[in-house]
């Protein structure tokens, strides 16, 4: 049982990377990114390709992958994605519906439907002792170290910097922040700019630890999107917890049934929505 | 003054009259057109159902759901088991069927209401996940790798074609119907106030809450229907033919493509996704990839679709849903005739 649930943290840190990107979107500028698991899976797909040209490790790739990914984001949101906010959810959902299909199907033309990963190198291989007969994977054990740092870079990007502090003010009210002298289009664009570096790197992580196809986009956006409503939205160390919570799940299920997995995460989601609508740590606004 | 409230135009009338007089000739056409002709209606009535639903929810109940298809398949699954398991005519167990997914729709809406906005979408998607995972674990419905209909063994082909046709024709029939008379109700008009503003709806004294969940069972009764009936045409089906997410995905497209929040914007999509469909569709995903273009563009440039730009014509509406208050306002003293008023201010026109 504690292998299960040592198994579950770490499959739940790479999940918190999942929906860190989607947590923050949707916290500053209320916009549901539904493409969030299509882009992920498009950041293992251009990870895997950049490898190579860079010399084969996964952190060079990672390297170059994340200022583009930041440029990506910026330009999406300036160009497209500002044009849909507004009181009615309906077209940004929309776009980024569309953008999901379309991504969906660039990537099955560009490379196939079959799944791909890319090369750890020896952190494939390596793992720790915990102690006792506990081992734990290397590479999950940085992926959950990495979804730590994230969550408490974002919480302390919100809480300490005149960045954050713009990000909470056009949350909060848009028009009296464009009073006061931001430019919630730009603010919107920085915004969304760092969700598609979190993006990036929640895929480049997905690439080495597991297998990226272009069919898998839904389920991580479905795994994204319940850990921040486990975890309570507006808050990112919640959104941590939450996936947390899910990865456990998700690996208790498995242990009772290899199909089962996913579906008992699901159910563990629609429990605590059932029994607290707000999440497990509610909190208005990060 | 007096004062009449205009419900209906010429055009509309010309409409109803001569979408009558298709009907009349479309339920002839087992007499003289081809099978292939028949399928292709049942399947793109399927698609016109569940884009008309999505539009009920979506333009007009403020509810974008992407996990309809969740009472799609849920239909589907109960009219296969009414005529499997219990012996039910298939086509009789379709309202059945309807009637299940309607009912199915009341708990399900006490988890997806707690959600609201884009996280409602999701949540809704989650559920409709939760219903393919859940069936694909029955055995007794073959699983994750379904089963066939069986109880339309022994029944003749071109009986069984014929019928299938038929019913499919009376299922669009009255899903259009459903949602005209619906609209033009009195419920529809506090429907159509909460899709202009829910706070001034509700500061009205429109039970907002109550008039969503009508709207949301309504909806999975036609999403039902439509999924038994395609079923029913299909002969076999499998959790991710059901529960699958291209049905949604075809139904925003439909709907973008038409108008969404008009009543014809489904139909005129649904006439334009048939002809793309027919052209385009062997490019499979390069066809898929433009139809995600062309949904984002829509949305973008051009929000009220091929039915809003119709419509824009005065006149021009084929299935009017609103309330036109006219005022014939008597002048005190006569206008001189050389600065006639122009016939805006005397006839001030309110649509609600």
């Amino acid at each position: 049982m504690t292998e299960t649930i040592i198994q579950g943290l770490l499959l739940g840190g790479l999940y918190c990377l999942f929906s860190l990107g989607l947590s923050l979107m949707f916290g500053v500028m209320r916009l549901t990114n539904i493409a969030q698991g299509d882009l992920i899976v498009a950041g293992g797909f251009a990870a895997i390709s950049v490898a190579p040209l860079v010399g084969g490790h996964f952190v060079m790739a990672g390297v170059v992958l994340l200022p583009v990914a930041f440029a990506v984001g910026y330009a999406l949101q300036r160009t497209v994605l500002n044009r849909t906010l507004g009181k009615d959810p309906l077209p940004s959902l929309v776009v980024t519906f569309g953008l999901s299909i379309v991504i969906q199907n660039a990537l099955l033309e560009l490379y196939s439907a079959d799944p791909r990963s890319l090369d750890a190198g020896e952190l494939a291989t390596g793992s720790l002792n915990l102690g006792g007969d506990i081992y734990v994977g290397t590479l999950p054990l940085l992926i959950l170290v990495a979804a730590l740092a994230c969550t408490a870079g974002l919480q302390l990007l919100f809480s300490t910097t005149s960045l954050g502090r713009a990000f909470r003010a056009v949350s909060d009210d848009r028009e009296a922040a464009e009073l006061m002298g931001l430019n919630s289009a730009k603010v919107y664009s920085v915004a969304t700019a760092l969700a598609f570096v979190l993006i990036a790197l929640a895929g480049l992580f997905q690439g080495l630890r597991t297998t990226v196809s272009p069919a898998d986009g839904p389920l991580l956006l479905l795994f994204a999107f319940e850990s921040v409503i486990i975890g309570g939205m507006g808050s990112f160390w919640g959104t941590f917890v939450g996936a947390l919570v899910l990865g456990v799940s998700q690996q208790v299920g498995f242990k009772f049934d290899p199909g089962w997995g996913v579906w008992f995460g699901h159910l563990v989601f629609l429990a605590v929505l059932l029994v607290r609508p707000n999440g497990l740590f509610p909190k208005t606004k990060g | 003054m007096s004062a009449t409230v205009i419900r209906s135009t010429r055009a509309s009338q010309a409409t109803i009259g001569i979408g009558a007089a298709l009907c009349v000739v479309a339920a002839t056409l087992p007499f003289w057109g081809e099978s292939s002709w028949m399928r292709e209606f049942v399947e793109i009535a399927c698609y016109l159902i569940f884009a008309m639903m999505w539009n009920l929810l979506a333009g007009y109940g403020g509810m974008v759901s992407v996990g309809q298809q969740a009472f799609f398949g849920l239909g589907g699954y109960v009219m296969l088991s009414l005529g499997n398991f219990l012996g039910f005519n298939p086509f009789l167990a379709i309202p059945l069927a309807a009637l299940v997914s309607a009912l199915a729709a009341l708990p399900v809406s006490r988890l997806a209401f707690r959600l609201q906005g884009g996280y409602f979408s999701i949540g809704t998607w989650v559920i409709a996940e939760v219903f393919r995972l859940s069936i694909a674990n029955v055995s007794a419905v073959g699983g994750g790798s379904g089963t066939s209909l069986t109880a339309l063994r022994g029944i003749s082909r071109a009986t069984r074609e014929h019928t299938t046709y038929w019913v499919a024709l009376g299922c669009v029939v009255a899903a259009i119907a459903l949602v005209y008379l619906f609209l033009r109700s009195k419920q529809g008009l506090a429907l159509q106030a909460i899709r202009d503003s829910e706070v001034a709806a509700e500061s009205q004294g429109v039970g907002v809450a109550r008039m969503k969940l009508a709207v949301y069972v309504v909806a999975a009764f036609g999403c039902g229907m439509a999924g038994a009936l395609y079923f029913v045409s299909n002969l076999r089906i499998s959790p991710d033919a059901a529960f699958g997410m291209n049905w949604t995905a075809f139904a925003i497209f439909i709907v973008m493509i038409g108008g969404i929040g008009r009543i014809e914007g489904p139909l005129i999509g649904a006439v334009v996704f048939w002809a793309l469909n027919k052209f385009f569709s062997d490019y499979g995903t390069w066809y898929q990839m433009g139809l995600g273009l062309l949904a984002i563009a829509m949305t973008l440039f051009f929000r009220e679709g091929l039915g809003g730009f119709l419509q824009r014509r005065p006149g021009f509406e084929m299935l009017p849903t609103r309330r036109i208050l006219k005022l014939d306002v008597q002048p005190a003293t006569p206008v001189p005739a050389h600065t006639p008023a122009a016939p805006s201010q005397l006839m001030p026109k309110v649509s609600l």
